[in-house]
Order: structure tokens, then sequence, then C-alpha cells
């Protein structure tokens, strides 16, 4: 049981939005897909859910190649920004739809969390704030019960106590009922604990694709007066460093070696730092 | 909740040993389950499992299959025996390194120990 990304590209005019990306994602772990601003990551969700098509590659779902295939996609199911009901219909009415074609679509539970988030179910979808637009998409993820579940950006435009219940449900839902997710985010600090296998792709490919534990343990944080940590780090990989006055703060790739000099400072890197960090060494490639 | 100094499996490890010193996962009780961790500080189920597995191990929590985990009879004197024996390591040594570090003297410290002796509530 996974999914098979293989060798995916794709063109739109001249701009390469995925430039060969294979990937695999595995049964009952959680994903963190990140990038910038126009990396891929929503052209990737996109492919992998048939609702793009790959200029090169395929995408295959437990084995079956998902390009118009029915019985792969309803093993998926994307949180992404667009809404996909028709213009006047109402909340209600969407979960009766979202019954039709997703058989696990927990009805019940999607009103107590409708109920939860203070979601009117006799709204149309249309007339919803894009905070409770949002919230309602969300719903149907958490609802669905397909294996594999992907969130694009999947807390736009909530607020912090609803972005709270959000993750709550999330890891809830997860911990019981264990399957694929794939989240999609820039809010990397709401993550970072939560992310089995972190994904990082920029300009189109992937730049990372470890277990979070591994990747975080690669880097490492040291502080103290500047010509210390000039001595201490020299020779080493530094992602990035900045100075306050005397105060040097380096950022550095690989594990510390060494007795630690007096007057050095070490810590552990958190995972956005981190990523920022290696934005900020790409950006100077 | 967790910073970033120590692993989160070691934190959440710590966190629980602290409820069972200090009385509010009383012995045989049950604790908080994977779930219930997990969704709480929103960190991964696997990582929840992890810190708890430390204190089972620790033979301070016990697994009652279908029910949940329970905190072991004892496991609250065990740690206390513990906790005191690591105070030499992680109080008194630190104290005295800090102690010189300042420039006071033996009979300074005893002085201001047995102020706080006294003292403090």
């Amino acid at each position: 049981m996974s999914i098979e990304i293989r060798n995916v590209t794709k063109q739109f005019g001249d701009t390469l939005a995925l430039d060969h990306v294979s990937l695999t994602l595995e049964e009952n772990k959680i994903y963190g897909l990140l990038g910038n601003n126009g990396a891929g990551k929503s052209t990737l969700l996109s492919i992998i859910t048939d609702r793009q098509k790959a200029t090169e590659g395929c995408v295959l779902v437990d084995g079956e190649n998902v390009s118009g295939n029915d019985a792969a996609l309803g093993k998926l199911f994307l949180v992404g920004e667009q809404n996909l009901f028709p213009d006047d219909m109402k909340v209600k009415r969407a979960f009766d739809t979202a019954q039709m074609f997703y058989p696990n679509f927990d009805r019940a539970y999607a009103e107590a969390t409708a109920e939860k988030f203070g979601l009117n179910l006799k709204k149309k979808i249309t007339a919803l704030s894009t905070g409770y637009a949002s919230i309602f998409r969300l719903i149907l993820g958490l609802s669905v019960n397909t294996p594999y579940l992907f969130f694009d950006e999947p807390v736009l435009g909530l607020d912090a106590q609803h972005r709270d219940l959000f993750y709550r449900l999330l890891v809830e839902k997860y911990a019981e009922n264990p399957c694929t997710i794939v989240i999609s985010t820039h809010l990397i600090a709401e993550v970072a604990n939560l992310i089995e296998h972190t994904i990082i792709i920029r300009t189109g490919r992937i730049l990372k694709n470890l277990p979070t534990e591994e990747l975080m343990a690669d880097a490492f944080t040291v502080s103290g007066p500047a010509a210390t940590v000039d001595a201490f780090t020299s020779g080493r990989h530094i992602l990035t460093s900045s100075t306050l006055g005397g105060l040097k703060t380096a950022c550095v790739q690989g594990v510390p070696e060494g007795e630690l000099p007096v007057g050095l400072e070490l810590s552990k890197i958190n995972l956005q730092d981190y990523f920022i960090s290696m934005m900020e060494e790409e950006d100077q490639k | 909740m967790f910073n970033e100094e120590k692993p989160i499996f070691l934190q959440l490890a710590e966190q629980l040993e602290e409820g069972i010193l200090s009385g509010a996962y009383p012995e045989e009780g049950q604790v908080p389950s994977i779930t219930e961790y997990a969704a709480n500080y929103k960190i991964n189920p696997a990582t929840a499992l992890k810190g708890i597995n430390l204190l089972v191990d620790r033979n301070l929590l016990y697994k009652k299959r279908g029910v949940g985990m329970f905190v072991a009879a004892g496991a609250q004197e065990k740690l206390l025996g513990e906790r005191r024996e690591r105070f030499y390591h992680d109080y008194i040594e630190k104290l005295v390194r800090e102690a010189r570090h300042l420039g006071l003297s033996a009979a300074q410290l005893s002085e201001m120990l047995e102020r706080g002796i006294e003292n403090v509530d």
C-alpha cells in the first residue's frame, strides 16, 4: 500500500512547475510537504489526485495508474483551495453528495465536527466566509476516511482557535484510524511535531525527502563571541549566520564534533528555522 | 508546551514523571491515552508512544489490555528515590560550580544554604 510518484514533470508554457519528481508515500505516515510559494506543492498535489495531468511521468496508487481511474481516485481526497460543489448547494447537501462518492464518509462525525467549528449546515457553500469555506473543506477531509488524505494549506484563513481545533481533530483521527496524510503548509512550526517525514520542494525539484527526526539531527545552532564561533565552525558547512554586536550565531549543517569551547552555546535548530536557512542558502546559489 | 532543547518524547516522559511525583496521576490510576496526548500537544502519536514507553520500560506504567495505561504501584516512591540520587549531580554540582564562578567562599556558600533552609517556604 503506497503511492508512487514516478518521474513526474509538469510544464506550463515555458515554466517547468515540476521537474522529474519521484517520491513514494508510504502507508499510514504523516508527511509534511514544505516549500516556498511557487515551489510546485499545489501542482504536485493536483497531479497526485488527478485534477491536473502530468506532462511526463505517472502516479501509481497501490500499483494502479491514477489517471482517469475511479477506483484509485476513490482512495484519495484532496482538501485544496477550490470549492468543487455547485454554487447554490448547501453544506448539508454537500455532505449528502460526499457520502455518495465516498462510501466511508462518516456523516455523523461530519455533522458533529461542523457543530464544534460552528459551521451552519443550512448555509450555501458560496455564502460562507473565507474561514468557514476552509473549515467546510477540512471537515470533508476529516470525514471521508480514505486511505490517503492531502491537505493543501489547510489552515488558510482560520483563526488561532480553529487552527488548534483542526490539528487536534486531525491527530485524533490519525491516532484512532491511521491513514497516509500529506500536509502542505507555510506554517511549518505548527506541524513540525506532527510530521513524521519531511519533503522539501524547491523550484519543482525535491530538495529533501527524509524522516523529520533525521533531518533535524543534521543541523545545529552555535552562538557566542564571533571569533570563537568562527574558529569552531571553520571548515564546516555553515547554512546561515548572523551577528549582533560581538555575538555571532551560526546555523551549521552536520553534527557538532569535538569539545565545545568555553563561551559557546549549542542548541538544536527547529524545523522552521532550518527550512529558512536552507532556502536562504539555495537563494545564494 | 515543549521547548527545543530536548526531543519531544523525552519532555513528554518528564511531564508524566512529574505528574506521578505530584500525585496528579495517582498509583493504579489511569493516565491519558496516546491519542489524548498526541491530540492535546499536536504531536505525532508515534512520538507520544515513544515517550510513554520510556516509563513502561522502567515499570512506572503498565498496560491493561484493551483498557489503557496505568501508574504502577510504588511508582511514586521509585521516582522519588531516583530523583534523590540525582540531586547531587543535578543541583549540588551546579551550585558549587556557580559559587566558584562568582568567587563565593565555602563558608559563604554554607551560610547561604543555611539561610535558604530557614527562609524558603
